[in-house]
């Protein structure tokens, strides 16, 4: 069985996330070769086959040539599976790659169980086995759910070029994240607001939480969509990633976006009114309750 | 200006799931659906591109599903959408994200659509490839995950939002599919007037066996509840008893609260 990994590559740099492939091509049991649009000074330290195009010629990511690329490395390979991560890159030029090869697609896997592809559903209220019905199948692995493996090994670079650079899709450029005007990476307690606060008039109820316990507001990303807090707050995958002592998720659900953010704190606690929510398999402690009643309750005999 | 938006219906997220007595997908009996989130924003920014065009533009909105997505198919009408189609199709959890794509592909192949709107991904399935699927199907050009969307003199100016805030401009030419990220845009409400008028726009029914052309690539093989990690404290009952259970923990457990 062969995987042929496919690398993430920004702005000169390769993505540490391209070292979960490794890990997930462990636990498969499969044999690796890697595929990296980018430089060969930021090859990824494994062994074995680096299919590699050069990041100068082919610049930042443009789907229709890298699509191009991956398959010029799959016609040399042969593999079973290729793998991206399940990330802007990844779902983005998977499902190209997929449809090119008329291969079947399983999408945001979590783990292997007996073999077999496991992916989540309903926010990960389910999980679900999927198998493909294709010779080959296309893969994306959940960001953070195989940890990554050691970066060890001398790759054996071979440079390839896709058959031609020709593009429907001009990429003009990036735009830099907004300017933080809080740094929740320094905080040491966060309470966030999620939408389960239910309107922007009702975000200082966990604002004075947050006030009381000492600690600094946080947000859901619904909750900066809609305005309510700046997006300088905003914890998640699209927002910061924070590890404060304590963290108190207000009617927040638990998405996977939102876990990536906060997951690694020290200790969760979480008020949500749905004994189910996600948000319960990370936290330390889960109280099933209306954050309206029971934030100005626990806000009150705070500040006694 | 011919313009597609394809909606899905989904669960609120919200419910309590159980599998299916098939184990093959979630039990569909006492949820209450509602149009999927990121379809919501495809909708608005297709109504909105129908604004700014006026009446050189025409906007259908697709669903395939059983007769319950009627009702996501009348509030798109009910945002701005012109015309409704709905693809008849009871058991479409089964269908793989392959099939759902081939489906679409199929509907607009012939009926010439310059533009193409999806969510980026489902609530439910997640699968994030029915409209890149539809893309490549079509040989439209593509760009996903819009945070920002303009279109002038046939080119569609794409903002994508990438990781931790960073975003990735691009341009495409139509005919082009784009798929709607959370924040693109604020989905209005319909309004009670605009309900009204929705229910004199035309909805055509296409049985699904009519344009289904392709086979599954991928199916199911369980579905189940996660392995519940648990050792998480649950605290249930009168408001200011688990406030001073909650301080008493704190104070054990974390430096932080005294
Ligand atoms: C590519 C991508 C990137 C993303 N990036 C991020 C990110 O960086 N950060 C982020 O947060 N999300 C992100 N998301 C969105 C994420 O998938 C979820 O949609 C989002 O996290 C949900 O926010 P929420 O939990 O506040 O809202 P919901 O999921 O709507 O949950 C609301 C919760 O509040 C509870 N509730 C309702 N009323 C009450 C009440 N009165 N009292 C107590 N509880 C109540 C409900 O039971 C529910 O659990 C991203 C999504 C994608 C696709
Ligand atoms: N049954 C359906 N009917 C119409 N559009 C759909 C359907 N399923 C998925 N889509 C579209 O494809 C997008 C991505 O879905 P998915 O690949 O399931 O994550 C959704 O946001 C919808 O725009």
């Amino acid at each position: 069985m062969k995987a042929l990994l496919v690398c993430e590559y920004r702005e000169g740099k390769l993505l540490e996330t391209s070292y979960e492939l490794v890990a997930f091509a462990e636990k498969l049991g499969a044999e690796k070769a890697m595929v990296l649009i980018g430089s060969e000074s930021e090859a990824p330290k494994v062994n074995g086959t680096v299919y590699l195009a050069d990041a100068g010629k082919y610049g930042e990511y443009n789907p229709d040539v890298h699509k191009k690329i991956v398959l010029a490395a799959i016609e040399r390979e042969n593999p079973d599976y290729v793998a991206f991560v399940h990330s802007s890159f990844g779902w983005d030029l998977a499902p190209r790659v997929a449809a090119s090869l008329k291969a079947a697609q399983i999408s945001e896997i979590v783990d292997i169980v007996d073999g077999k592809f496991e992916v989540g559903v309903c926010n990960a209220k389910l999980r679900r086995t999927v198998t493909p019905k294709s010779g080959k199948a296309v893969l994306t692995i959940q960001a953070g759910a195989f940890s990554a493996a050691a970066a060890s090994g001398a790759p054996q670079l071979e440079r390839i070029e896709p058959a031609d650079g020709a593009s429907a899709l001009e990429f003009v450029g990036y735009e830099p994240a907004e300017k933080k005007d809080v740094d929740l990476t320094r905080a040491e307690i966060i309470v966030s607001a999620g939408r389960g606060v239910g309107k922007k008039e009702n975000v200082p109820v966990i604002a004075a939480l947050a006030k009381a316990m000492g600690g600094e507001l946080g947000a859901s990303r619904p909750v900066v969509d809609a305005g309510w807090v700046e997006h300088s707050h905003q914890v998640g995958t699209t927002g910061q990633t924070v590890s404060p002592k304590l963290y108190v998720a207000c009617g927040i659900s638990g998405a996977i976006q939102h876990l990536a953010g906060m997951k690694k704190s020290d200790f969760i606690v979480a008020i949500n009114k749905d004994k189910d929510a996600p948000i319960g398999e990370v936290a330390d402690v889960l109280v099933v309750a209306d954050v309206l009643q029971f934030a100005p309750a626990l806000t009150a005999m705070l500040q006694k | 200006m011919k313009v597609l938006v394809c909606i899905k219906q989904v669960p609120d997220m919200e419910s309590r799931f159980k599998a299916n007595s098939s184990g093959n997908w979630y039990d569909e009996a006492d949820l209450a659906f509602r149009m999927n989130e990121y379809d919501e924003y495809a909708v608005e920014q297709a109504v909105q591109l129908r604004e700014q065009l006026g009446d050189a533009a025409d906007v259908t909105v697709l669903s395939i599903g059983p007769d319950r997505v009627v009702e996501a198919l009348k509030k798109a009408l009910a945002m701005g959408c012109d015309r409704g189609v709905h693809v008849q199709d009871p058991a479409v959890s089964l269908k793989d994200p392959w099939q759902i794509a081939s489906i679409i592909a199929t509907y607009a192949k012939d009926k010439g659509f310059d533009l193409i709107f999806t969510g980026m991904q489902s609530q439910d399935r997640a699968s994030a490839q029915v409209g890149v699927a539809v893309a490549e199907q079509l040989g439209y050009s593509c760009a996903t995950t819009l945070v920002g969307f303009s279109f002038a003199d046939g080119v569609v100016t794409a903002k994508r939002e990438l990781e931790g805030g960073l975003k990735g401009v691009v341009k495409l030419r139509t005919p082009a599919l784009v798929t709607c990220q959370l924040g693109l845009n604020v989905p209005r409400y319909p309004t009670l007037p605009n309900i009204m008028k929705a229910k004199k726009k035309e909805i055509q029914a296409i049985p699904v066996v009519d344009i289904l052309k392709e086979e599954a690539l991928a199916a199911t093989a369980s579905v189940y509840p996660p392995a519940r990690k648990g050792g998480g404290i649950v605290l249930e009952g009168d408001l200011n008893d688990m406030a001073s259970q909650l301080i008493g923990i704190l104070k054990e457990k974390t430096a932080v609260v005294r």
